[in-house]
């Protein structure tokens, strides 16, 4: 896993609420057996005209050349739905390293932390600000002071993160090698638990 | 203080607890399918590491399977593939496998308790959200990413953060015309569709008691449609009564052994929870969806919201923005709106007795001629018993066909979709924009609301027809 400290960024905003993870990639792009290539099939059909990749939509945000950069600013509940973790690699992929909002969904909460992208949950309040902001304009994330700041206007939140995976995250380590490590104590709990 | 059923399974199964972060959680049973499983098998190939604990995973084919002559070779080239993935993956790794054409295949979680794998008191996981159906039997039963589903295949555990406790009870009697899909379709419609984000729910109260084990698995596996981790149920006699003598259930002294702890397996008098709701079950009619959450729901009765309703800008265009997808107008009513599809089946209903209640109502009665269906049994079992007690006649008789045990039209993964700008009646559990496929419109339900949609070609409170 790719560590992440710091990230200054413009941000794309997607003022959607309930952006569930059909829509972060559909279901007919999950019959790949790698975890490669999703970032193209990113909110697929709201980017394209009848899945034709020569036909962006115009209103859609990721198709406005003036927003660009490697954090996603999106409204409430964001990742709800099926627990498919393209929808966090279809993120990653395409470059994104940081996923901020108000309100995430729990599944898409962890696979995005499995897979080295950031999510932030900001306040209401907050978020309207980001929103507010011009497309110049950048944000900053600092995950060792756990902040998050408006860079045009020093606005700045706390956000949480639990320290077991804030380690993790600013390291590039993953749950796994941590589980592999645990195995002696694994086989005592099966042993006292038959 | 007491403890809530949850805290009882959770504390049992907590091998460690991590300062200032998760806990470190033992999985007992671990189902697999083709879709999210792929990657977490080739993860572990990749650090040179084996499966901890293959006896404890069920494998199935079910998301990505055509249910129509699954005999044949699968037509799409990648589908295909990851099917033969799964088959590659099962023997090399020693998983047991129920995949397309053996007598256990079937979705995942209607399996699962179909065979007397899930059991109460297990902490079960599965790389599918709607894993959350087999708490009906009081078990922690939970969707998980693929990074987990590798986590599991590496050491039988799982990085998780107690989730905090909701109980929702629904007392009372149900009305006529109205089952466990309108209840966790009202519950949903009343609380939103992330109500529940970071909690563990218990359903409870007179209402769930009187529901069979299947009318508890359509509760519970709609669960995470508002947002919360899980849902169960407290086992009881229902609960023995449908586990007992099925093929992996318990046997002789060791049945009795784990009957006994299974009856420890409720929440105490004293638990508390964090947030508690009380539901009359008389104020539930049957209910369908407009929108493109599941939160999006009314009585069939009722009428769509006004524009005027919503004062927070965001959520207005939310609204509109629905409202344009599934082409409705604000305010309006739903009663004899014409569709055009109708689809039974998914692990929400797909079950031996959501067909007998569908039969119940289509019986010696001729499906409306403009009407397309997909009806869909969840498993091989489910199929053949549906012939065992005639139903397949009743269905044939009507003039609608019953195809072969798969996910189906729920995803618009596989080969059946529902086509762009059509409605289509669902006893699926999403209703999310291209859900069904690009453009398709869902209109989720209950079995008795679709079979009514079956006959008329249109939304009908079914309570006219019975």
């Amino acid at each position: 896993m790719q560590s992440l400290q710091k990230i200054t960024s413009q941000f794309i905003p997607l003022r959607i609420e309930n952006v569930d993870t059909d829509q972060i990639i559909p279901a007919r792009f999950l019959k790949a057996t790698t975890k490669d290539g999703f970032g193209k099939n990113l909110f697929r059909d709201w980017r394209y005209e009848n899945d034709d990749e020569t036909k962006p939509k115009v209103d859609f945000v990721l198709n406005q050349k003036q927003y660009s950069g490697a954090i996603l600013v999106a409204a409430k509940n964001f990742g709800c739905g099926s627990s498919r973790e393209h929808a966090a690699w279809s993120i990653q992929d395409y470059g994104f390293k940081v996923v901020v909002s108000s309100f995430f969904a729990d599944i898409f909460k962890n696979n995005a932390l499995n897979n080295g992208v950031l999510p932030v949950t900001v306040s209401d309040a907050f978020l309207q600000q980001i929103f507010a902001q011009g497309a110049e304009d950048t944000l900053s994330v600092d995950l060792e002071a756990q902040t998050i700041t408006i860079d045009a206007t020093g606005a700045q939140e706390k956000f949480d993160i639990n320290s077991y995976k804030k380690t993790c995250m600013l390291n590039g380590y993953d749950d796994i090698d941590y589980l592999l490590n645990m195995k002696p104590e694994i086989e005592a709990y099966e042993k006292a638990n038959q | 203080m007491g403890k809530t059923l949850f805290e009882k399974i959770w504390d049992k199964h907590v091998v460690k607890q991590i300062e200032d972060g998760p806990s470190v959680v033992y999985i007992d049973k671990h189902f697999i399918h083709e879709v999210t499983s792929p990657q977490a098998f080739s993860g572990i190939e990749k650090r040179g590491a084996q499966l901890f604990r293959p006896q404890q995973i069920v494998a199935t084919a079910d998301h990505n399977v055509p249910t129509m002559q699954q005999e044949l070779p699968i037509k799409d080239a990648l589908s295909k593939f990851q099917v033969d993935t799964l088959i590659d993956n099962c023997k090399k790794h020693g998983v047991e496998l129920y995949g397309l054409g053996h007598k256990y295949q079937g979705i995942v979680h209607v399996i699962g308790p179909e065979l007397g794998i899930t059991q109460p008191g297990m902490t079960i996981v599965c790389g599918d959200s709607h894993t959350s159906t087999h708490g009906a039997f009081g078990s922690i039963a939970f969707g998980i990413g693929t990074s987990e589903v590798e986590m599991v295949f590496a050491a039988q555990c799982i990085m998780q953060s107690k989730p905090k406790v909701m109980r929702i009870n629904i007392d009372g009697a149900l009305k006529n015309g109205v089952v466990s899909k309108d209840i966790i379709l009202y519950i949903i419609a009343q609380i939103s569709a992330s109500g529940a984000t970071g909690y563990f729910v218990e359903y409870a109260g007179s209402a769930i008691r009187a529901l069979s084990m299947e009318a508890r698995m359509t509760i519970c596996n709609m669960s995470i449609e508002m947002g919360a981790r899980g849902g169960m149920i407290a086992p009881d006699q229902t609960t023995f009564d449908y586990i007992k003598g099925r093929l992996f259930a318990p046997q002789g002294a060791d049945w009795d052994k784990k009957l006994a702890s299974w009856k420890e397996l409720y929440t105490d008098a004293d638990a508390k929870f964090d947030v508690e709701i009380n539901i009359n079950a008389e104020d539930i009619d049957p209910m369908i969806t407009y929108g493109t959450n599941p939160g999006m729901g009314l009585s069939v009765r009722g009428t769509l919201p006004t524009i005027e309703s919503f004062t927070d800008a965001t959520e207005k265009q939310n609204y509109e923005k629905a409202l344009a997808y599934m082409g409705l107008t604000a305010g309006q009513s739903l009663l004899g709106m014409p569709v055009q599809n109708v689809f039974i089946g998914s692990c929400t209903n797909s079950r031996i007795e959501d067909f007998r209640l569908v039969a119940s109502i289509i019986k010696g009665k001729q499906k409306d001629p403009t009407i397309k269906t997909l009806i869909v049994p969840g498993s091989q079992e489910v199929a053949k018993q549906i012939k065992a007690e005639g139903l397949d006649k009743i269905f044939a008789d009507a003039g609608v066909e019953i195809r072969q045990a798969g996910c189906s039209a729920c995803l618009g993964m596989n080969e059946d979709k529902i086509p762009a700008g059509e409605y289509c009646v669902s006893t699926s559990n999403r209703n999310f924009e291209g859900r069904q496929g690009a453009g398709a419109r869902t209109l989720l339900a209950s079995p008795l609301t679709a079979a009514a949609a079956l006959l008329t070609g249109k939304i009908t409170d079914i309570r006219d027809i019975l």
